[in-house]
């Protein structure tokens, strides 16, 4: 039952954790390539900036004497989706905008994407440092045990990790009712499908350009806010972070919210069970095999993490380009 | 860009480019004065250095369009492959049971790769498309299981036993060489999978495959050492170990040179050439290209393949210079991005422009560390006399991190601005 108890903790929870970030990022990613037709290099991060962003207004809030039972990060994530999102726009305005009225190929728009993720790097360091922060300022972290009757080892789910739950479900009904019900949120799906068909009848691009970045960049927000409230901040996110994301864009199929969000539950939940240590599981059962298992059974070691999302992306790249959601092979 | 898929004509005087190097060689005279000749040989080095593997950026972007975000994958690879054919041997690995064991290693994934090759071809010999899928799936596993068991047990002999398989001793030249094929052969995986796709996707896997090639050079400690690097690593020239360092650098500068010179004559002359004349078509008319009968994919294989064996080549020269061997020393920014800038900078395309940009961009890069230190020291200084504001401990890693944005700004504002860099592709003349 301990076996199980930690599988659950280590295997599953942990996986379901960083899926949901994955997720969060992932809607963005999907939507901008979806909606702009490029790969936005720059969303890792977007992602350390709304978390530092997010630390900021807490820090604000904490000075006019505001004090509240759940983390004061979380309360200054919402101005940080807001002032991200506007960020997110402006850096549209500055750095995409131009090169989409020249006509410019996708290639191109990456390639600006990248600049600017080193810009936020330079930046983001430069004010912020090399060094790791915690999100928790004044509060600990609050520790929720659940004990089960007959296991010694309790499931354990810290305030950081139910936020992120509740939110990430929060956000896929709100995504759902917006994209299906709404005006804009149709819009959107239409120039996703096909952007000549959408200005045709009658859609104002520039609305739904500006729609995809403030969506795109509130959960980025909001995914590198709680990402690092269940971790710490650190400021050398970027690339560890976007490989996963991609990934998850990609199985799930590009330009599919749905599909961004089963694939960054996917992408996790693959990273956490491949480096978990089945032995502990298996253990239990030795008598019944009559075997002796060796006490490291882990797919992959933990410092090969990063192969996980990069073998799901080969093998969807090959196997089915299309994603399992059947977006576009653009 | 510019659409220039006809045969360029030479242009007789090309004033341009005269004006632009001779500025440079005026900033190279200024290093010189200033700095003494033996820093001025090393930075000249390792500009030259980078000049190869902008030369083989340029192939990549400049002559066909493709987007590799992974050069510091290929640097590194072409880096530990030459480290390892040149390193002196190490007679514990060859007396223990390891060469049997690496022997054993190769067999299997030979095996493994025929296997995984024919169940993906297993419709043909009759099998269902479903049937299929299983094959491959249980091939797939049953390989991983198979190699990765085998490393694993292989590791642990070679590390106990021997420390690490060491190198073979064989000539620097030779290493540089077979560190261009190795580098080739990563760039040919990567490039059979992405390159069918849009252009992103390579984007993307080159992302990922520079990192895990990282990742794998730091762990595996069997093959490299990881993290306790290799030293010293061989030239192809005397060594200054008698302290003679301006004559040792300038023999390498030489060497590193006469290798710029033919990879940029060969890159001229294929750029003339009907197949260089075939790149731009496919680059600038895709579809116009694949209806005059091109293999569009195939083709894109070709140059993404010859530009990772430059970059290979050019990242084994460049780590054979430093003569040590450090995996943690592979960095994004350095390896990937500020290539990069030196590429679309000195004009994508243009094979003297991306020699000039190696040239002028590291220049620039080499004296910006001193630049940006001083910069933030005496802003905190001032910041701290007129408003008593104490400057963070980490001021130094900080104010390096400038750069970043730095190279950041460039790439952002030459897209925009001048997106066919100081020395643009010649026009096509009809």
């Amino acid at each position: 039952m301990n076996a199980l108890v930690f599988f659950f903790d280590n295997a599953i929870l942990s996986g379901l954790i960083i899926g949901a970030i994955y997720a969060l990022g992932a809607i963005g990613v999907t939507l901008i390539f979806g909606i702009l037709r490029f790969a936005h290099f720059a969303h890792g991060d977007m992602m350390t900036m709304g978390a530092f962003l997010s630390l900021i207004f807490a820090v604000l809030l904490q000075s006019m004497g505001i004090h509240s039972p759940i983390a004061l990060a979380f309360f200054g994530m919402f101005p940080a989706m807001a002032a991200t999102a506007l960020i997110a726009i402006l850096f549209d305005k500055l750095f995409y905008k131009p090169l989409r009225d020249a006509g410019a190929r996708p290639v191109v728009m990456v390639m600006a994407s990248v600049g600017v993720t080193l810009m936020l790097q330079g930046v983001l360091r430069v004010f912020g440092g090399v060094s790791a922060r915690s999100m928790y300022i004044g509060s600990p972290k609050a520790i929720f045990q659940f004990h089960l009757p007959d296991a010694t080892r309790p499931i354990v789910l810290t305030e950081p990790q139910i936020i992120l739950f509740v939110f990430t479900a929060v956000t896929v009904f709100a995504l759902h009712y917006f994209l299906t019900r709404t005006r804009l949120g149709k819009a959107m799906r239409a120039v996703s499908d096909n952007p000549d068909l959408a200005s045709i009848t009658g859609i104002d691009i520039r609305h739904v350009v500006w729609a995809t970045w403030i969506i795109g960049g509130a959960l980025a927000c909001a995914a590198g806010t709680l990402l690092s409230m269940d971790v710490a901040l650190k400021p050398d996110l970027s690339f560890n972070i976007l490989l996963p994301i991609f990934a998850a864009t990609i199985v799930g199929g590009i330009g599919q919210p749905y599909g961004a969000i089963a694939g960054g539950f996917l992408v996790g939940l693959c990273e956490s069970f491949a480096v978990f240590n089945w032995s502990i599981l298996l253990r239990p059962l030795e008598p019944m095999f009559g075997v002796d298992f060796p006490s490291s059974l882990a797919i992959v070691p933990t410092e090969y993490k990063l192969m996980i999302p990069f073998v799901i992306l080969i093998i969807v790249l090959i196997y089915r380009p299309t994603g399992i959601f059947k977006g576009k092979v653009l | 860009m510019a659409e220039t898929t006809a045969t360029p004509a030479r242009p007789l005087v090309p004033v341009r480019d005269l004006a632009a190097f001779a500025v440079l060689a005026l900033i190279v005279l200024a290093v010189f004065l200033s700095q003494g000749s033996v820093y001025s040989l090393r930075v000249m080095v390792e500009a030259a250095c980078y000049a190869v593997l902008t030369l083989g950026l340029t192939i990549q972007w400049g002559y066909a369009g493709l987007f590799n975000v992974g050069v510091m994958g290929f640097l590194a690879t072409g880096a530990a492959t030459s480290m390892l054919v040149s390193y002196p041997t190490n007679p514990d690995f060859w007396n223990s049971p390891g060469p049997a064991l690496v022997a054993m290693f190769v067999v299997k994934l030979a095996i493994c790769g025929a296997a995984i090759w024919l169940a993906n071809r297993a419709e043909r010999i009759g099998f269902h498309r479903r049937l299929k899928g299983l094959l491959v799936t249980a091939v797939l596993i049953a390989s991983f299981v198979v190699i990765s068991w085998h490393m694993t047990h292989m590791a642990d002999v070679i590390e106990s036993q021997a420390g690490w398989v060491g190198g073979l001793g064989l000539p620097v030249i030779l290493g540089w060489l077979v560190a261009g094929l190795v580098a080739g052969l990563v760039a040919w995986f990567v490039g059979r999978v992405c390159l069918g796709l849009r252009s992103d996707y390579l984007a993307i896997a080159t992302l990922g495959i520079a990192q895990i090639i990282k990742t794998f050079l730091k762990n595996a400690d069997w093959l490299t050492r990881g993290t306790l690097t290799v030293s010293p690593l061989p030239w192809p020239v005397p060594t200054p170990a008698n302290g003679d360092f301006a004559f040792a650098r300038g023999m390498y500068l030489i060497v590193v040179v006469i290798v710029m010179a033919l990879v940029y004559l060969a890159l001229q002359r294929a750029y003339y050439a009907p197949w260089g004349r075939m790149m731009r078509a496919i680059r600038d008319r895709e579809d116009a290209a694949a209806a005059m009968g091109k293999d569009v994919t195939a083709r894109r294989r070709e140059i993404f393949v010859l530009g990772c064996v430059v970059m290979g080549i050019g990242g084994a020269m460049l780590i054979h210079f430093a003569q040590i061997y450090d995996p943690s020393g592979f960095i994004d920014l350095n390896h990937t991005f500020l290539i990069w800038v030196m590429m679309i900078l000195g004009g994508a395309g243009n094979n003297r422009g991306a020699i000039f940009g190696a040239i002028f961009v590291y220049i620039a890069w080499t004296i910006s560390e001193p630049i940006a230190l001083w910069l933030f020291h005496t802003g905190a200084a001032y910041a701290h006399a007129w408003t008593g504001w104490n400057p963070p401990s980490d001021l130094d890693s900080r104010a390096l991190q400038m750069r970043v944005f730095v190279v950041g700004l460039t790439i952002t504002l030459v897209l925009r601005y001048a997106p066919r860099g100081i020395l643009p592709e010649p026009e096509a003349r009809h």
